[in-house]
Protein backbone atom coordinates (compact mmCIF):
# COMPACT_ATOMS: atom_id res chain seq x y z
CA UNK A 1 0.00 0.00 0.00
CA UNK A 2 1.10 3.57 -0.75
CA UNK A 3 2.39 5.69 2.11
CA UNK A 4 -0.05 8.45 1.14
CA UNK A 5 -3.02 6.08 1.18
CA UNK A 6 -1.97 4.67 4.55
CA UNK A 7 -1.69 8.21 5.92
CA UNK A 8 -5.25 9.02 4.88
CA UNK A 9 -6.60 5.80 6.34
CA UNK A 10 -4.70 6.35 9.58
CA UNK A 11 -5.92 9.93 9.93
CA UNK A 12 -9.48 8.84 9.33
CA UNK A 13 -9.27 6.12 11.96
CA UNK A 14 -7.62 8.43 14.50
CA UNK A 15 -10.32 11.06 14.11
CA UNK A 16 -12.98 8.56 15.26
CA UNK A 17 -11.83 9.27 18.81
CA UNK A 18 -13.43 12.70 18.69
CA UNK A 19 -16.82 11.02 19.25
CA UNK A 20 -15.99 10.69 22.96
CA UNK A 21 -15.51 14.43 23.17
CA UNK A 22 -18.88 15.09 21.62
CA UNK A 23 -20.61 12.81 24.10
CA UNK A 24 -18.69 14.29 27.03
CA UNK A 25 -19.38 17.92 26.17
CA UNK A 26 -23.03 17.13 25.61
CA UNK A 27 -23.23 15.55 29.06
CA UNK A 28 -21.62 18.59 30.72
CA UNK A 29 -24.24 20.98 29.36
CA UNK A 30 -27.08 18.48 29.86
CA UNK A 31 -26.31 18.24 33.57
CA UNK A 32 -25.89 22.01 33.74
CA UNK A 33 -29.38 22.51 32.31
CA UNK A 34 -30.85 19.87 34.57
CA UNK A 35 -29.22 21.53 37.59
CA UNK A 36 -30.61 24.94 36.61
CA UNK A 37 -34.06 23.46 36.10
CA UNK A 38 -34.03 22.03 39.62
CA UNK A 39 -32.56 25.13 41.28
CA UNK A 40 -32.54 28.26 39.11
CA UNK A 41 -30.56 30.35 41.62
CA UNK A 42 -27.47 28.14 41.23
CA UNK A 43 -26.90 29.44 37.71
CA UNK A 44 -24.03 31.82 38.49
CA UNK A 45 -22.44 29.64 41.12
CA UNK A 46 -21.70 26.58 39.00
CA UNK A 47 -20.76 28.51 35.87
CA UNK A 48 -17.01 28.25 36.56
CA UNK A 49 -16.95 24.43 36.92
CA UNK A 50 -19.17 24.13 33.83
CA UNK A 51 -16.75 26.00 31.60
CA UNK A 52 -13.80 24.17 33.14
CA UNK A 53 -15.47 20.79 32.57
CA UNK A 54 -16.33 21.72 28.99
CA UNK A 55 -12.74 22.72 28.21
CA UNK A 56 -11.25 19.60 29.80
CA UNK A 57 -13.51 17.18 27.91
CA UNK A 58 -13.07 19.13 24.68
CA UNK A 59 -9.30 18.91 25.15
CA UNK A 60 -9.43 15.10 25.20
CA UNK A 61 -11.35 15.11 21.93
CA UNK A 62 -8.84 17.47 20.38
CA UNK A 63 -5.94 15.24 21.45
CA UNK A 64 -7.38 12.60 19.09
CA UNK A 65 -7.66 15.22 16.36
CA UNK A 66 -4.03 16.28 16.89
CA UNK A 67 -2.91 12.64 16.44
CA UNK A 68 -4.87 12.54 13.18
CA UNK A 69 -3.22 15.75 11.97
CA UNK A 70 0.24 14.52 12.97
CA UNK A 71 -0.36 11.32 10.97
CA UNK A 72 -1.59 13.30 8.00
CA UNK A 73 0.99 16.08 7.89
CA UNK A 74 3.98 14.87 9.95
CA UNK B 1 -2.90 34.39 -5.03
CA UNK B 2 -2.64 31.71 -7.67
CA UNK B 3 -0.34 29.40 -5.77
CA UNK B 4 -1.40 25.89 -4.83
CA UNK B 5 -1.93 26.59 -1.13
CA UNK B 6 -3.82 24.56 1.43
CA UNK B 7 -5.41 25.26 4.79
CA UNK B 8 -2.18 24.55 6.68
CA UNK B 9 -0.23 27.34 4.98
CA UNK B 10 -1.48 29.92 7.46
CA UNK B 11 0.70 28.44 10.19
CA UNK B 12 4.01 28.91 8.39
CA UNK B 13 6.32 31.27 10.30
CA UNK B 14 7.78 33.83 7.91
CA UNK B 15 10.75 35.99 8.93
CA UNK B 16 10.07 39.69 8.35
CA UNK B 17 13.48 41.10 9.29
CA UNK B 18 16.32 38.61 9.01
CA UNK B 19 18.66 38.77 11.99
CA UNK B 20 21.44 36.21 12.13
CA UNK B 21 23.49 36.25 15.33
CA UNK B 22 26.57 34.06 14.88
CA UNK B 23 24.69 31.30 13.15
CA UNK B 24 21.58 31.41 15.34
CA UNK B 25 18.48 32.65 13.58
CA UNK B 26 16.70 35.22 15.74
CA UNK B 27 14.84 37.04 12.98
CA UNK B 28 11.76 39.10 13.68
CA UNK B 29 8.99 36.85 12.38
CA UNK B 30 5.28 37.36 11.81
CA UNK B 31 4.71 35.51 15.09
CA UNK B 32 6.89 38.07 16.90
CA UNK B 33 5.01 40.89 15.16
CA UNK B 34 1.67 39.60 16.45
CA UNK B 35 3.13 39.22 19.94
CA UNK B 36 4.25 42.86 19.73
CA UNK B 37 0.69 43.81 18.76
CA UNK B 38 -0.65 41.79 21.71
CA UNK B 39 1.61 43.58 24.21
CA UNK B 40 0.89 46.96 22.59
CA UNK B 41 -2.85 46.24 22.61
CA UNK B 42 -2.84 45.31 26.29
CA UNK B 43 -0.84 48.42 27.15
CA UNK B 44 -3.18 50.71 25.16
CA UNK B 45 -6.29 49.10 26.59
CA UNK B 46 -5.29 49.62 30.20
CA UNK B 47 -3.72 53.02 29.53
CA UNK B 48 -6.92 54.40 27.99
CA UNK B 49 -8.94 52.70 30.73
CA UNK B 50 -7.07 54.47 33.52
CA UNK B 51 -6.64 57.94 32.06
CA UNK B 52 -9.62 59.60 33.79
CA UNK B 53 -10.55 57.96 37.05
CA UNK B 54 -14.20 58.74 37.74
CA UNK B 55 -16.41 57.05 40.32
CA UNK B 56 -19.09 56.39 37.73
CA UNK B 57 -16.94 54.80 35.05
CA UNK B 58 -16.71 55.97 31.47
CA UNK B 59 -16.90 53.41 28.68
CA UNK B 60 -13.20 52.52 28.40
CA UNK B 61 -12.79 52.58 32.15
CA UNK B 62 -15.62 50.13 32.61
CA UNK B 63 -13.99 47.74 30.12
CA UNK B 64 -10.75 47.89 32.10
CA UNK B 65 -12.62 47.45 35.38
CA UNK B 66 -14.56 44.51 33.93
CA UNK B 67 -11.42 42.65 32.88
CA UNK B 68 -9.59 43.48 36.12
CA UNK B 69 -12.54 42.54 38.34
CA UNK B 70 -13.24 39.32 36.47
CA UNK B 71 -9.65 38.09 36.74
CA UNK B 72 -9.27 39.31 40.34
CA UNK B 73 -12.41 37.49 41.47
CA UNK B 74 -11.20 34.36 39.67
CA UNK B 75 -7.86 34.47 41.52
CA UNK B 76 -9.44 35.34 44.86
CA UNK B 77 -12.06 32.58 44.62
CA UNK B 78 -9.57 29.91 43.67
CA UNK B 79 -6.46 30.77 45.65
CA UNK B 80 -7.57 33.05 48.48
CA UNK B 81 -6.15 36.26 49.88
CA UNK B 82 -2.49 35.25 49.82
CA UNK B 83 -2.78 34.26 46.19
CA UNK B 84 -3.40 37.87 45.20
CA UNK B 85 0.40 38.31 45.19
CA UNK B 86 0.40 36.37 41.92
CA UNK B 87 -2.53 38.27 40.41
CA UNK B 88 -0.38 40.49 38.13
CA UNK B 89 1.11 37.38 36.52
CA UNK B 90 -2.32 35.80 35.98
CA UNK B 91 -3.72 39.00 34.48
CA UNK B 92 -0.71 39.35 32.15
CA UNK B 93 -1.08 35.72 31.09
CA UNK B 94 -4.81 36.20 30.50
CA UNK B 95 -4.38 39.32 28.35
CA UNK B 96 -1.48 37.83 26.35
CA UNK B 97 -3.33 34.62 25.48
CA UNK B 98 -6.55 36.61 24.88
CA UNK B 99 -4.93 38.88 22.31
CA UNK B 100 -3.06 35.92 20.84
CA UNK B 101 -6.27 34.04 20.20
CA UNK B 102 -8.42 36.97 19.08
CA UNK B 103 -5.93 38.80 16.85
CA UNK B 104 -5.56 35.64 14.77
CA UNK B 105 -9.19 35.79 13.70
CA UNK B 106 -8.61 38.79 11.45
CA UNK B 107 -8.00 37.99 7.78
CA UNK B 108 -4.37 37.53 6.70
CA UNK B 109 -3.36 37.51 10.36
CA UNK B 110 -1.39 34.93 12.30
CA UNK B 111 -2.37 33.20 15.53
CA UNK B 112 0.75 32.89 17.60
CA UNK B 113 -0.98 30.66 20.14
CA UNK B 114 -1.54 28.08 17.42
CA UNK B 115 2.07 26.96 17.70
CA UNK B 116 2.97 24.26 20.18
CA UNK B 117 6.25 25.90 21.17
CA UNK B 118 4.68 29.21 22.20
CA UNK B 119 2.03 27.49 24.31
CA UNK B 120 4.62 25.04 25.58
CA UNK B 121 6.86 27.84 26.84
CA UNK B 122 3.93 29.51 28.64
CA UNK B 123 2.86 26.20 30.20
CA UNK B 124 6.42 25.31 31.25
CA UNK B 125 6.78 28.74 32.90
CA UNK B 126 3.58 28.09 34.87
CA UNK B 127 4.62 24.53 35.80
CA UNK B 128 8.15 25.39 36.93
CA UNK B 129 6.93 28.52 38.72
CA UNK B 130 4.20 26.65 40.57
CA UNK B 131 6.61 23.90 41.62
CA UNK B 132 9.11 26.46 42.92
CA UNK B 133 6.33 28.28 44.79
CA UNK B 134 5.17 24.99 46.30
CA UNK B 135 8.63 24.01 47.49
CA UNK B 136 9.35 27.46 48.88
CA UNK B 137 6.06 27.55 50.83
CA UNK B 138 6.10 24.04 52.24
CA UNK B 139 9.74 22.89 51.95
CA UNK B 140 9.79 19.09 51.63
CA UNK B 141 6.23 18.75 52.91
CA UNK B 142 5.20 19.62 49.34
CA UNK B 143 5.97 16.02 48.39
CA UNK B 144 2.98 15.05 50.53
CA UNK B 145 0.86 16.14 47.59
CA UNK B 146 1.66 12.88 45.82
CA UNK B 147 0.70 10.68 48.76
CA UNK B 148 -2.04 11.99 51.05
CA UNK B 149 -1.96 11.32 54.78
CA UNK B 150 -3.10 7.92 55.93
CA UNK B 151 -3.07 5.84 52.78
CA UNK B 152 -2.08 2.19 53.29
CA UNK B 153 1.29 1.15 51.86
CA UNK B 154 -0.21 -1.11 49.21
CA UNK B 155 -2.32 1.70 47.79
CA UNK B 156 0.54 4.18 48.06
CA UNK B 157 2.83 2.05 45.86
CA UNK B 158 0.31 2.27 43.01
CA UNK B 159 -0.82 5.80 43.79
CA UNK B 160 2.51 7.64 43.88
CA UNK B 161 3.64 6.93 40.27
CA UNK B 162 0.18 7.78 38.96
CA UNK B 163 0.14 11.04 40.91
CA UNK B 164 3.63 12.00 39.78
CA UNK B 165 2.72 11.24 36.16
CA UNK B 166 -0.47 13.25 36.32
CA UNK B 167 1.44 16.13 37.92
CA UNK B 168 4.17 16.12 35.28
CA UNK B 169 1.71 15.91 32.38
CA UNK B 170 0.11 19.22 33.41
CA UNK B 171 2.24 21.48 31.16
CA UNK B 172 1.69 19.07 28.25
CA UNK B 173 -2.09 19.09 28.51
CA UNK B 174 -2.25 22.79 29.27
CA UNK B 175 -0.32 23.75 26.13
CA UNK B 176 -1.82 21.03 23.95
CA UNK B 177 -5.39 22.06 24.80
CA UNK B 178 -4.89 25.66 23.64
CA UNK B 179 -2.81 24.59 20.63
CA UNK B 180 -5.31 22.00 19.41
CA UNK B 181 -8.29 24.33 19.83
CA UNK B 182 -6.63 27.14 17.88
CA UNK B 183 -5.26 24.81 15.20
CA UNK B 184 -8.55 23.01 14.60
CA UNK B 185 -10.57 26.23 14.56
CA UNK B 186 -8.38 28.03 12.08
CA UNK B 187 -8.01 25.02 9.78
CA UNK B 188 -11.81 24.75 9.73
CA UNK B 189 -12.11 28.43 8.82
CA UNK B 190 -9.66 28.08 5.93
CA UNK B 191 -11.27 24.89 4.61
CA UNK B 192 -14.72 26.54 4.56
CA UNK B 193 -13.25 29.59 2.85
CA UNK B 194 -11.81 27.29 0.20
CA UNK B 195 -15.25 25.83 -0.35
CA UNK B 196 -16.67 29.30 -0.97
CA UNK B 197 -14.17 29.94 -3.77
CA UNK B 198 -14.49 26.51 -5.34
CA UNK B 199 -18.29 26.42 -5.29
CA UNK B 200 -18.38 29.61 -7.29
CA UNK B 201 -21.02 32.31 -7.50
CA UNK B 202 -24.21 30.24 -7.64
CA UNK B 203 -23.77 27.99 -4.62
CA UNK B 204 -21.08 29.94 -2.80
CA UNK B 205 -23.46 31.52 -0.30
CA UNK B 206 -24.01 28.23 1.57
CA UNK B 207 -20.44 27.90 2.84
CA UNK B 208 -20.43 31.67 3.32
CA UNK B 209 -23.22 31.46 5.91
CA UNK B 210 -21.47 28.51 7.53
CA UNK B 211 -18.27 30.60 7.66
CA UNK B 212 -20.07 33.44 9.46
CA UNK B 213 -21.45 31.01 12.04
CA UNK B 214 -18.09 29.26 12.52
CA UNK B 215 -16.27 32.61 12.91
CA UNK B 216 -18.67 33.58 15.71
CA UNK B 217 -18.06 30.18 17.28
CA UNK B 218 -14.31 30.71 16.97
CA UNK B 219 -14.53 34.04 18.81
CA UNK B 220 -16.41 32.23 21.60
CA UNK B 221 -13.84 29.41 21.63
CA UNK B 222 -10.98 31.95 21.80
CA UNK B 223 -12.57 33.62 24.85
CA UNK B 224 -13.35 30.33 26.59
CA UNK B 225 -9.87 28.93 25.95
CA UNK B 226 -8.12 31.99 27.41
CA UNK B 227 -10.41 31.82 30.46
CA UNK B 228 -9.68 28.11 30.91
CA UNK B 229 -5.93 28.64 30.50
CA UNK B 230 -5.84 31.31 33.19
CA UNK B 231 -8.25 29.36 35.42
CA UNK B 232 -6.12 26.21 35.27
CA UNK B 233 -3.03 28.28 36.06
CA UNK B 234 -4.75 29.61 39.20
CA UNK B 235 -5.94 26.10 40.14
CA UNK B 236 -2.37 24.77 39.87
CA UNK B 237 -1.24 27.74 41.94
CA UNK B 238 -3.87 26.88 44.56
CA UNK B 239 -2.63 23.28 44.64
CA UNK B 240 0.86 24.58 45.40
CA UNK B 241 -0.04 27.20 48.00
CA UNK B 242 -2.91 25.47 49.82
CA UNK B 243 -2.14 21.81 49.34
CA UNK B 244 -5.31 19.87 48.50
Amino acid sequence: MDVEAAKFIGAGLAAIGVIGGGIGVGQVWAYYMSAISRNPSIKDEIQTPVYLGFALSEATALFALVIALVILFG
Amino acid sequence: MAQNSGPMDQFIIKPLINVDLAGIDISYTNSALLMTFAVFGTFCLFWIATRKRTIVPTRWQSIGELIYGFTASMVKDNVGKEGMRYFPFILTLFMFVFFGNVLGLMPYSFTFTSHLFVNGVLAVFIFVGVTIIGFSHHKLHYLRMFCPEGTPIAVAIVLIPIEIMSYCIRPVTLSLRLFANMLAGHVLLKVLAGFIISMGLMLGWIPFLALIAITLLEILVALIQTYVFALLATIYLNDAINMH
